[in-house]
């Protein structure tokens, strides 16, 4: 395969907070190719944002440490000049953001800060730029793009302003596009548009998407990769088929719950589960999900509670962050899932 | 738009005439006879009755009323016969004690307290806003921390301690300023300057304080919120995302804060005034209410009340420009 567009290695944010460290991303690698989507999973908290943010160079680097690497098309960029990192957001990798509502100035119109951030990389006229930004409204299913130019945002709908961001992401053909859960304020038939329109722009432009979602319907429309994080952590990583046929995490089974096959999977939240989030200040010793999870005594020798896992490879595509030996997980998988439905791909 | 201007004006007038009835009442009901003041020492009880007729205060109240708002508009002739003057447009009434029609008083003082206002006003804007930013972009380190103590302690210092202090230090002890007292800009530019600079620094300084810790927390508030992010996101250089993004979303309500006290100050600054011995608006007021100069009294309070309710509207109006959303209203 040929080098990934993005490449996170090791990646580790730490807050410093009156109440000591803050652990929100603990060690994250994965990648992603170009025409490629990958997903990532995990509960509130669990430092899918942070993550995000820190591919994106948005985290202040006074008000935390960030060490690791992100590789974007080779290109160092944990060490790279705040000036290199800002220069290639919202060229080659751009990002769109949770609340639509509050993500777009109130005081500007759409038509003036969609050719803003055109001008800030492109040395056009203000005339084209405005070409530009209308022919974007269009192409993201913006009825009248001419009159919304000159609309603000609170004219518009919620479903009206996550296409305008989604516009603006998209205005200088970035070839990474990071999604922070960009149907989640949506109400559902919105929602399938969005997905329908992020799906057939990677189709005509081959971007490498990053979606973060609390919606596993939408990982089953367009995820090829998933990322399950918890406690900061990759605690599975595994193609779309793994993550719902043959899933071999306690956490992504936790996540998965009782439906966790495709077909029936469209649009489930994911289940809550018993237990609470591990504090991000004071980790344990051993395995995060220790404490809620039921499998614990299967592994010999308080091997969860003393030892670290580390995320091994399975497979190929395919990574897991468990003690329970591969041929155990199998089974308990196979039991909880019922029988793998092979025949359904 | 225009219809928000339209209600907004029209609440404005009916507020003026609530006002000018209340001022009006208030100092109708007062104990002192405004018709006993007239004379001083020559009161007789039918010089009294006489004063008392040639003001119209043996009219019912509602009449007087009238008479004061027609005055106003039109113009007013005290007394009948050969006894009479005349209080020309707008007639706010007559000050015996001064021996002028209010209104000219008002005009004569108004001047000095407008360039004390707009001086100091420009003063502490300038520097409690960028000071205020300052601390907000060193959020957190010494700078933020020193001028946040300093704005705390300059707050909390009464405006005409600090004036006091200026005065004894800059002016009688250093004499950095002249002692000439006010002169107007045209006959001197340079004793026009050093008669104002201490009043402009005194009235600012509590100001300056109060808009640096305003503006900070503003900032801070603004620069945390998503579309800031977004900002950022777009791959704008930080000094775009502060100036045009946090600034202008920030620094709003600043203007509103701004334009009341503008006006607050704009009805005299009391304070300030009498420590700076500036003849002004606020020391016409002190000298009325020492003198129950009625008239002159109730016309004081009526305009620096008006200068409120006007900034109250002109305030609205920038921030319907300023802020889209508020076009809806
Ligand atoms: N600036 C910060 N200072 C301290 N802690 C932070 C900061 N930003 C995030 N965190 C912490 O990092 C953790 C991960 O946050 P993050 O926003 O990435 O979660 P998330 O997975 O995106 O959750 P959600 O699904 O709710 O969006 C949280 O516990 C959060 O409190
Ligand atoms: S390592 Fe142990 S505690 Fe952690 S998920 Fe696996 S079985 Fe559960
Ligand atoms: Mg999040």
């Amino acid at each position: 395969m040929s080098q990934p567009f993005l490449d996170v290695k090791e990646l580790r944010v730490q807050f410093p907070t009156e109440d000591g460290i803050v652990n929100a991303v603990d060690g994250v690698s994965f990648s992603v190719q170009k025409n490629e989507t990958l997903a990532i999973v995990g509960e509130s908290g669990s430092g899918k944002s942070v993550t995000a943010q820190a591919v994106m160079g948005l985290i202040n680097r006074k008000s935390a440490t960030i060490t690791g690497e992100v590789f974007l098309d080779g290109e160092e960029l944990v060490s790279a000049s705040k000036e290199q990192v800002r220069s290639l957001r919202g060229k080659r990798m751009a990002m769109i953001f949770q609340d639509p509502l509050s993500s777009l100035h109130p005081f500007y119109s759409i038509g003036r800060q969609l050719v803003e951030a055109i001008k800030v990389h492109q040395d056009i006229s203000k005339a084209k730029a405005l070409g530009i930004s209308r022919d974007m409204l269009d192409r993201v299913g913006i009825p009248n793009p001419e009159r919304r130019l000159k609309d603000y945002p609170h004219n518009l709908s919620g479903g009206m302003r996550q296409r305008v961001m989604i516009a603006m992401a998209l205005l200088n053909d970035p070839e990474l596009l990071i999604a922070d859960e960009p149907t989640t304020a949506l109400d559902v038939t919105v929602q399938a548009q969005i997905i329908e329109l992020l799906r057939g722009l990677q189709k005509e432009f081959g971007t490498a998407i990053v979606l973060i979602t609390h919606d596993l319907g939408v990982v089953a429309d367009m995820a090829d990769q998933v990322v399950v994080m918890y406690g900061g952590r990759v605690v599975e990583n595994a193609g779309i088929e793994d993550i719902y046929y043959r899933p071999e995490m306690p956490y992504t089974w936790g996540l998965l719950g009782s439906v966790p096959r495709m077909d029936v999977g469209r649009h489930e939240r994911l289940e809550p589960i018993p237990g609470q989030p591990p504090s991000l200040i004071r980790l344990p010793k051993g395995c995060v999900f220790r404490p809620r999870c039921p499998y614990h005594e299967l592994v010999p020798g308080n091997r969860c509670d003393d030892e670290r896992p580390d995320l091994v490879p399975t497979s190929a595509s395919h990574a897991v962050r468990c003690h329970l030996e591969p041929a155990q997980r199998r089974e308990i998988a196979a039991e909880r899932l019922g029988s793998p439905a092979m025949e359904e791909t | 738009m225009g219809a928000y201007i339209v209600r907004r004006v029209i609440a404005m007038v009916l507020m003026l005439i609530a006002l000018s009835m209340i001022t009006f009442l208030l100092f109708n009901v007062l104990p002192a006879d405004p018709a006993r003041l007239t004379c001083g020492k020559a009161c007789t009880p039918a010089v009294i009755a006489a004063n008392r007729h040639r003001l119209g205060l043996d009219d019912p109240l509602y009449v007087q009323y009238e008479k004061f708002v027609k005055g106003i508009f039109v113009g007013r002739t005290y007394g009948s016969g050969t006894a009479t003057f005349d209080c020309h447009v707008p007639c706010l009434g007559y000050s015996f004690r001064q021996g002028e029609q209010v209104t000219d008083l008002i005009k004569a003082k108004f001047p000095i307290t407008a360039q004390l206002a707009a001086g100091g006003f420009i003063l502490w804007l300038v520097s409690g806003v960028s000071i205020g930013i300052i601390a907000a972009l060193k959020r957190g380190k010494w700078e933020d921390r020193a001028i946040m103590g300093a704005a705390l302690v300059g707050y909390s210092f009464p405006s005409f301690f600090i004036g006091l202090l200026l005065l004894y230090f800059v002016q009688i002890k250093w004499h950095l300023v002249s002692f000439a007292g006010y002169t107007s800009f045209f006959d001197s530019p340079s004793l026009w300057f050093q008669a104002l600079i201490l009043p402009w620094i005194a009235i600012a300084m509590v100001q300056a304080a109060f808009y640096a810790r305003l503006t900070r927390n503003q900032m801070l508030e603004t620069m945390g919120e998503d579309y800031i992010r977004t900002a950022r996101a777009k791959g704008l250089k930080e000094r775009t995302v502060i100036g045009r993004h946090g600034l202008r979303a920030g620094l709003t309500p600043i203007v509103t804060a701004a334009g009341l006290d503008l006006a607050y100050v704009l009805g005299g600054a009391i304070i300030t005034e009498q420590v700076f011995n500036l003849d002004g608006l606020g020391k016409l007021a002190i000298t009325s209410v020492i003198d129950s100069d009625l008239p002159t009294i109730t016309a004081t309070v009526l305009v620096a009340a008006t200068f409120i309710i006007v900034s109250n509207l002109i305030v609205d109006l920038l921030y319907a420009i300023i802020d889209p959303r508020v076009r809806l209203a």
